[in-house]
């Protein structure tokens, strides 16, 4: 069971990686090779065994609702590439489209 | 089948609300919740997507969305878990939402409407917690995100706890879709959790609609953009009549987004991608499952309100009163409480006094006060003494709602402010004749007439009457004397 070239291109495209021909080669394997294995795992007879997502026995972890004093605009936008009135300044949205 | 007589087209309506929940701070970090304010004010590292943090849940969201989701009748999940819906759009600084998929808080509810006196049922398909975006301001071509040269990105409400609420396709019409959005607005409000202010944006509707012959499927156009209760109604009729258009002149509607324009009055078909959203979905690493206690659960449950609707029906038949009394009365929480409080303090009015009340000259006093029917400046006890004051005969109608707006204003007991300002009803019958006698004695031709049976003239001698009191004598008592005085 192995994952086709086109698969590679659309899960690349929605994680907006730009991948050269060699790169789009190498995942294609790799990638392969990863559901393969998964694909052995899922073999096993699971009959009575809950899905995990954590590994930790842990639940409930909650905080109380109570306020924490924000870093304020200024530290906020200390790192932006682009600012512009206490806002952060981002390219234009829908350019990849059309 | 002769194609003249062509079957009754079905609408199908299914609704999805988003609500901003009232909670001090954001859903995964300390941050305050708030509208409005200096851009990007309240943010932190975790709101704003830094690498290295990690989210911690906020339980009075967790304590939110159970209440609502019990209040829709949902079954509350034994355990919930979170999902990251990953895109690309820069509203959501992580390039992810945490939100819930196959494991949401509730599922499987449903919510009773009334619609021109004909309940409805609209099942729930689910109630689950996520957390809001930020705000997007488009700069550059008409700040339309199609033409616009730049984004600037506001993070402020990013991170706001946010409960999505959809409906089954179970809505015929749009008088039914805006009834399901105005009921669950109210139990919203009833139970304490959001501001659901459309305008704000702390409540969103989007809905789902198709046309189509019995027993077929409808190509499903989702409308977005609905700012209010009555836009929703609007934007469904528009849209409604649209599809049947189309339908009934022999073409097909396409499945599409369109976008509610308010002044226009109509909807338009947004510029969308043509490929599906595939949001990849998978639980989020950072955070535990969810699984609420029995007893914690038990607790929730008796702290829930009496529903709006149940408040309403309760009214009209424990209490007697009309349909259109009982609606007033349960359209806010604080106007039913504020009811019963004066209710169960009244010693001489009753129900339908005391109701009569609050819907008629509160109601109006109410419309200039701001949120005045979710948050009335008057007390149940300041109302019950005013109304038994005029069941006693101590005010007369007029009187009593001049105390009431003094009331209203002072926040001063009513016979406080009727004893200092004087204003009270004379119902003593030797002061008032006096007073008859006198203006009888100054029109004798007037009380000639009504001797000899044309009855014309009382109602110019009950005026001079209350002239001559001030306005405080006792209509009743007065027009009682002056028959007998004539008689
Ligand atoms: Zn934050």
């Amino acid at each position: 069971m192995g994952i086709g070239r086109q698969q590679v291109e659309h899960v690349a495209k929605l994680a907006r990686l730009a991948l050269t021909e060699e790169e789009l080669n190498l995942f294609e394997g790799q990638l392969s090779a990863i559901l393969e294995h998964a694909a052995t795992v899922t073999k096993l007879d699971t009959e009575g065994v809950e899905p995990t997502s954590h590994s930790m026995p842990l639940m409930n972890v909650l905080r109380p609702d109570v306020v924490i004093p924000p870093i304020g605009s200024a530290a906020a936008l200390a790192n932006a590439p682009a600012e512009e009135d206490g806002h952060f300044r981002v390219p234009r949205i829908l350019d990849d489209e059309s | 089948m002769n194609p003249t007589e062509a079957p009754d087209l079905v609408t199908t309506i299914g609704l999805e609300v988003h609500v901003e929940l009232k909670t001090n701070t954001k859903m995964f970090c300390g941050c305050p919740v708030g509208f409005g304010g200096e851009p990007n004010s309240r943010v932190c590292p975790v709101c704003l997507g830094h690498p290295g943090t990690l989210p911690t849940m906020n339980e009075k969201a967790v304590e939110y969305t159970t209440k609502i989701a019990m209040a829709l009748g949902c079954d509350i999940a034994p355990r919930s878990v979170f999902h990251r819906k990953n895109y690309f759009y820069p509203d959501m600084p992580k390039n992810y939402q945490i939100s819930q998929y196959d494991l949401p808080v509730g599922e499987r509810g449903s919510l009773e409407v009334e619609v021109d006196g004909e309940f409805y049922t609209v099942g729930i398909t689910r109630a689950h917690l996520e957390e809001d975006t930020g705000k997007s301001l488009h700069i550059g071509g008409g700040g339309r995100i199609h033409d616009a040269d730049y984004s600037l990105e506001d993070f402020n409400r990013a991170g706001t706890p946010l409960v999505e609420i959809v409906s089954e396709p179970d809505i015929t019409s749009p008088a039914v879709a805006r009834a399901y959005a105005t009921e669950l607005r109210s139990i919203l409000e009833y139970l304490g959790v959001s501001d659901v202010r459309m305008e704000e944006g702390s409540m969103r509707v989007d809905a789902n609609i198709s046309v189509a012959p019995p027993g077929e499927r409808g190509k499903k156009v989702e409308v977005k953009n609905m700012n209010s209760l009555r836009s929703v109604f609007r934007a469904l009729e528009y849209e409604e009549k649209r599809q049947r258009e189309v339908l009934r002149s022999g073409g097909s509607v396409t499945q599409s987004t369109r976008h509610w324009d308010e002044k226009a009055g109509r909807t338009q078909e947004l510029r969308t991608k043509e490929e599906a959203f595939d949001y990849r979905y998978f639980p989020e690493p950072d955070l535990v499952p969810l699984e609420p206690a029995v007893e914690w659960l038990r607790q929730l449950r008796e702290e829930q309100p009496e529903l709006p609707i149940e408040r309403a029906k309760r009214y009209q038949r424990d209490l007697g009163l009309s349909s259109y009394d009982a609606g007033v009365l349960r359209s806010t929480k604080a106007l039913g409480d504020l009811f019963e409080q004066a209710l169960a303090a009244a010693k001489k009015a009753d129900a339908k006094q005391v109701s009569n009340w609050v819907t008629n000259d509160l109601m109006s006093l109410l419309a200039a006060v701001p949120e005045g029917t979710k948050n009335p400046p008057l007390t149940g006890s300041n109302l019950a003494e005013l109304v038994d004051m005029v069941a006693g005969g101590d005010l007369s109608k007029s009187q009593a709602q001049q105390v009431l707006q003094k009331t209203l204003e002072t926040g001063r007991r009513p016979r406080e402010i009727a004893d200092e300002s004087g204003i009270k009803q004379v119902s003593d019958e030797g002061a008032l004749e006096a007073a008859i006698d006198a203006v009888l004695a100054a029109n004798p031709d007037v009380a000639e007439r009504l001797r000899s049976g044309d009855n014309k003239p009382f109602g110019f001698l009950m005026g001079e009457v209350m002239k001559a009191t001030k306005g405080q004598g006792n209509p009743k008592v007065v027009s009682g004397l002056i028959r007998k005085k004539i008689s």
